[in-house]
C-alpha cells in the first residue's frame, strides 16, 4: 500500500509539473470574493486568493493583495474551499444502477477487506462529474455499506479521467456495517450477534496472523484479507463502521474498544440517543445525509442530529452516503443546508463539508482550507452556499477552472 | 350512472363532519400573503369562516368582521396549502401481480388514514394529495384525491364531487417499470398493445351502455374495470401516466389522443427533450426534482431544468413529492430548485399549488387563496423558496392541523426517536 501511495505521490508531482509547464501563465489565477470562507480563520470580506502552479499562493483581504497583471481574475459573491464528500460511493456505484455498474458491494462473502477501491473506481463515471458540477472537488469513496466488511475506500479528486490521476490516497479506510442492512444482503450472518461474532473472530485471526508474520513463524504468501485487518489493528488504516440504531452504534464502539483500532462512526441516525458515549469514545462521525429516508435502520433519523453532534463537541462531517435507487447520489452541500435550517451553526456546517472533513480523512494538509501551499481547489457561488436558489458558478481544482 | 348510492352514502358520512359546529371567524393580519391567484400582498389580511375563505386582500381594503378572532401573523408569509399531485403516503397499495391492468382496483380501500405519513406531509404544508398506486403495472388502479383533514376513516378525507362521486384518477405507467414476466408485457410495443386492447373493449362497453339508454334488459354485465375506463373515456377521470423517456412520453400522448382521454404526464424525466410536443398536445406535466440523475435507466437524463423548459413551452407544470422518493416535509424545496434552474418565481409557486390542483380537477376548491375557496393555507416563517424557512402552521378547511409550537406536531417536522413507523413505499409492486 505504502509503495503504491508513494508511486501515486510521485505521479502527482510529475503531473503537476507537466500541468504547470503546459499551462504556463494561464495557471495563474486570482479569485476575488465578496465573502471568502478560507476555513483557516474567520471569513474575509472582499477577499482575494492568488493561485499559481496548482497551489494557493496567497490569501487575504483585497486591500492587502495586489493582483499581478498576468493573473486571470475570477469574481464571485462567495468563495469556499473545494467541497469534500466525507463518504460516498460515486465512481463505484454508477448512474445506471444496473448490475454491470454497481461495484460498491460484492456479495460472495460478508468479510472482504482486501477489496481495493482503486480497482473499481471509474473516474469518468457520470455521477463523479455530476458531483463536481455541484462543487464537490474531493471524494472519500469506495466500497459501500451492506457487508460486515465490504472493502476499502480511497480519496480522489473529481475532475480527472483515470484513477491514477484522480487518487490522492489509495487506501483510506475499510468499510464495515452493523445492523439489519447486512442481513438483507447475506445469508450469513443472519443476525446482529452472529455478525459480531464473525467480525471479532476475523480480527482475532488477523492479530494471530500478524504476530506470526512479525516473529517470522509465518513466511508464507501474504493473506490479503488478514493483512488488511492487521493494518487496521496496527492503526495504519481506519475502520469506518456504518451503524444507525443506537444499539448498533454501541456495538460498534464495543468492537472498537476491544481491538483499539482507529475508527469513524458512519451514518449514526440515532446518535442523539448516545451522544455522551460517542463523545467519550473520541470517535468522529460521518453523519447520514440530513434528508435520508426515514425507514429501516434510519427510520428514527432527525433533521437536528448534526446540530446535536456539534453542540456535544463531537467532530463530524457530511456525506452523501449510499443510495440504492433515485437519486443515485446526494450532494453533501444540500444535506448541510437542511441541517443549518434545523439549528446547525453555519460555520460548523461549512467546516463539515471542507476542513472538518479533511481533518477526519487526514488530508487537511492538502485540501479543505484556503491557505498558502494548499491545493488550489475553490468553489465560486453567486450567493449564500446553503440557499436553495444559489448556484455554483465556477469550480477550480488544482488551479484549473473545471466548471464554468 | 355510476355508484349514485355510494356517492350519497359518502356524502352522508362527510357532510356532518364538514359542516361541524359553525366555526368562529379567524382573521389573519400582518403577513405577506401569496394568493397565487394574483400579485403578492405585502400587508395582507385573510378572513376565514366555516372552512372557507371569506376574504383576502391588502389591509385597508378588507372589511373586518365583528367578533373575529384576530391572529397576528406579522413577519410571516401566508400562501395556499400545498397540493401534491403524486404521492404514496397513507401506506396504500394497488393492483397485485395477477395482471398488468387493474382499472377496477381502488387505492382508497387500502389506505391507513391514521398513518404517520399524513402527519409528516402536513408538517411540510401539504393539504391536498393525489395518492396513487405504484408504477409496476400498465394500470395499477384508481388514485384518490385526499384532503388532509383529521380522520379516523378514509371517508373523512375524500374529495367528493356531488355529480361524479369520489374524486380520483387512474394510474397508468409505461417504460421499464411495468415490464416483467407472466401477465406483464415484455416490451414497450406490447405494453402499448395491451393498453389499446383494453381501451378498445372499454369503447365497446361504453357504446353498449349508451345503446341500452338505461334499459336494464339491454345493459351489459356490470364490470368494475370497464366502468372505470368509461369514466376515463367520458373525461370524468383523468389518467395519471408515469413516464420517463422521451419516446415513452410521446407514446402516452399518442394513446390518449387515440381514445380521447384526459392525461397528466408524471415524472417526465426527459420532458426537456420533447417540451414543444408536450405543449402541442396540451398535456400538463407533474414533475419531480431529484438531487442527482440516475438510479434507474430512465432517470439518467433527468434535469433540474425540466420545469424551465416546460414553462417556456407553455405547459401547465407541477412538482410532486412522489413520497417517499422525496421528503414531503421539504416539498417547497422542489419549487425552489425550479427557480434555481431558471423557472420564474410565479410558475414555481403555481407548481406546488394551483397547477397541481388543475391536474386533479380540484382547482375550484384549492390551490389559491380566493374568496369562496377552501380555507387551506400555510403560515411560513419567511420566503417560501428559502432553505431557512419553516412551515409554522398548516390549516385545512379552517382547522389548524399542524403547529410547529406544539411539540406533538413539531416532532413530525424534525423526525426523531419513534416518530415514524418507517414504512417505505415500494414503487414496483
Amino acid at each position: 500500500m505504502k509503495l503504491y501511495r508513494s508511486m501515486i505521490k510521485r505521479y502527482s508531482l510529475l503531473l503537476i509539473l507537466l500541468l504547470s509547464l503546459a499551462c504556463g501563465a494561464a495557471a495563474q489565477i486570482a479569485v476575488k470574493a465578496d465573502t471568502l470562507y478560507t476555513m483557516a480563520g474567520p471569513a474575509i470580506t472582499d477577499g482575494v486568493v492568488l493561485v499559481k502552479g496548482g497551489k494557493i499562493e496567497r490569501v487575504g483581504p483585497a486591500r492587502r493583495i495586489k493582483i499581478p497583471d498576468n493573473y486571470t481574475v475570477h469574481e464571485a459573491k462567495v468563495v469556499t474551499p473545494g467541497l469534500i464528500d466525507a463518504h460516498t460511493v460515486v465512481g463505484l456505484a454508477g448512474i445506471y444502477n444496473q448490475e454491470h455498474d454497481q461495484d460498491q458491494l460484492e456479495r460472495s462473502n460478508a468479510i472482504q477487506p482486501e477489496l481495493r477501491a482503486i480497482d473499481a473506481y471509474n473516474a469518468r463515471e457520470d455521477l463523479v462529474k455530476f458531483v463536481l458540477s455541484k462543487g464537490i472537488t474531493t471524494v472519500h469513496t469506495g466500497h459501500g455499506p451492506g457487508a460486515l466488511a465490504s472493502g476499502q475506500t480511497m480519496i480522489a479528486k473529481t475532475p480527472y479521467n483515470t484513477v491514477e490521476e484522480a487518487v490522492i490516497d489509495s487506501v483510506t479506510m475499510v468499510a464495515l456495517t452493523l445492523g439489519s442492512m447486512v442481513d438483507r444482503y447475506f445469508d450469513k450472518p443472519g443476525t446482529r450477534s452472529k455478525g459480531m461474532a464473525m467480525l471479532r473472530q476475523a480480527f482475532i485471526d488477523a492479530r494471530a496472523y500478524a504476530e506470526k508474520r512479525a516473529s517470522g513463524d509465518d513466511k508464507g504468501a501474504v493473506d490479503l484479507k488478514k493483512q488488511m485487518l492487521a493494518d487496521i489493528l496496527d492503526g495504519k488504516i481506519t475502520a469506518m463502521i456504518t451503524a444507525h440504531r443506537a444499539h448498533d452504534i454501541m456495538t460498534a464502539l464495543r468492537l472498537q474498544e476491544e481491538f483499539g483500532f482507529p475508527m469513524v462512526l458512519d451514518g449514526a441516525a440515532e446518535a442523539y440517543l448516545v451522544l455522551d458515549e460517542i463523545k467519550n469514545s473520541g470517535v468522529p462521525v460521518f453523519i447520514h445525509p440530513t434528508m435520508t429516508r426515514t425507514y429501516g435502520d434510519t427510520r428514527n433519523a432527525s433533521f437536528e442530529t448534526a446540530a446535536k453532534l456539534h453542540e456535544a463537541g463531537i467532530p463530524f462531517a457530511f456525506q452523501s452516503g449510499f443510495e440504492s435507487y433515485v437519486p443515485k447520489t446526494r450532494i453533501p452541500l444540500f444535506e448541510a443546508a437542511v441541517a443549518v435550517a434545523h439549528g446547525l451553526d453555519r460555520m460548523a456546517a461549512l467546516k463539515a463539508i471542507t476542513s472538518g472533513s479533511a481533518g477526519i480523512l487526514g488530508i487537511d494538509q492538502r485540501v479543505g482550507s484556503l491557505k498558502r501551499g494548499m491545493d488550489a481547489d475553490l468553489v465560486l457561488f453567486d450567493g449564500d452556499p446553503f440557499e436553495y436558489t444559489t448556484h455554483v458558478d465556477k469550480v477550480i481544482v488544482d488551479g484549473k477552472v473545471v466548471k464554468e | 350512472m355510476k355508484n349514485i348510492s355510494s356517492t350519497v352514502l359518502i356524502l352522508m358520512l362527510i357532510l356532518p363532519f364538514m359542516a361541524g359546529a359553525q366555526q368562529q371567524t379567524h382573521l389573519f393580519t400582518g403577513a405577506r400573503i401569496i394568493p397565487i391567484a394574483g400579485p403578492e400582498i405585502d400587508q395582507g389580511i385573510l378572513v376565514v369562516r366555516d372552512g372557507k375563505i371569506v376574504d383576502v386582500g391588502p389591509a385597508g381594503e378588507i372589511s373586518v368582521p365583528d367578533n373575529a378572532k384576530v391572529i397576528d401573523a406579522s413577519g410571516k408569509v401566508i400562501m395556499p396549502g400545498l397540493v401534491d399531485s403524486h404521492s404514496h403516503i397513507g401506506e396504500g397499495d394497488g393492483g397485485d401481480r395477477s395482471s398488468a391492468l387493474h382499472p377496477d382496483v381502488r387505492i382508497l380501500d387500502a389506505i391507513d388514514p391514521q398513518s404517520d405519513t399524513f402527519r409528516k406531509a402536513l408538517a411540510g404544508g401539504i393539504t391536498t394529495v393525489n395518492v396513487m398506486p405504484g408504477s409496476g403495472h400498465l394500470m395499477s388502479g384508481q388514485t384518490v384525491y385526499l384532503k388532509l383533514r383529521e380522520a379516523d376513516a378514509i371517508e373523512e378525507m375524500l374529495f367528493v364531487d356531488p355529480d361524479q362521486g369520489i374524486a380520483g384518477g387512474l394510474k397508468m405507467a409505461n417504460g421499464t417499470n411495468p415490464l416483467g414476466g407472466g401477465p406483464f408485457p415484455g416490451t414497450r410495443a406490447k405494453s402499448a398493445a395491451m393498453v389499446r386492447e383494453l381501451f378498445v373493449k372499454a369503447v365497446e362497453y361504453k357504446r353498449k351502455l349508451e345503446d341500452a339508454d338505461g334499459d336494464r334488459e339491454k345493459m351489459p354485465k356490470r364490470d368494475l374495470g370497464m366502468e372505470t375506463l368509461v369514466e376515463v373515456l367520458e373525461g370524468k377521470r383523468i389518467v395519471h401516466n408515469h413516464t420517463h423517456r422521451h419516446d415513452d412520453i410521446l407514446t402516452a400522448i399518442r394513446l390518449s389522443k387515440e381514445f380521447g382521454y384526459r392525461l397528466v404526464l408524471h415524472h417526465v424525466s426527459e420532458a426537456w427533450k420533447v417540451a414543444d410536443e408536450i405543449a402541442d398536445a396540451d398535456v400538463p406535466c407533474s414533475i419531480i426534482v431529484l438531487d442527482s440523475p440516475g438510479g434507474k435507466l430512465e432517470a439518467v437524463d433527468i434535469r433540474y431544468e425540466n420545469g424551465v423548459e416546460l414553462e417556456k413551452a407553455g405547459v401547465t407544470t407541477g412538482y410532486h413529492t412522489d413520497a417517499s422518493i422525496t421528503d414531503t416535509r421539504l416539498f417547497l424545496r422542489s419549487a425552489a430548485f425550479g427557480v434555481r434552474a431558471g423557472m420564474s418565481r410565479p410558475a414555481a409557486l403555481r407548481a406546488v399549488t394551483i397547477a397541481n390542483a388543475k391536474m386533479m380537477d380540484v382547482q375550484n376548491r384549492v390551490g389559491t387563496l380566493e374568496k369562496g375557496k377552501d380555507a387551506d393555507f400555510i403560515i411560513l416563517s419567511g420566503d417560501p423558496l428559502s432553505v431557512y424557512t419553516h412551515v409554522e402552521q398548516t390549516w385545512v378547511e379552517g382547522r389548524k392541523r399542524f403547529d410547529i409550537d406544539n411539540p406533538e406536531d413539531r416532532k413530525y417536522a424534525t423526525g426523531g426517536y419513534e416518530v415514524f413507523r418507517g414504512e417505505f413505499y415500494d414503487h414496483h409492486n
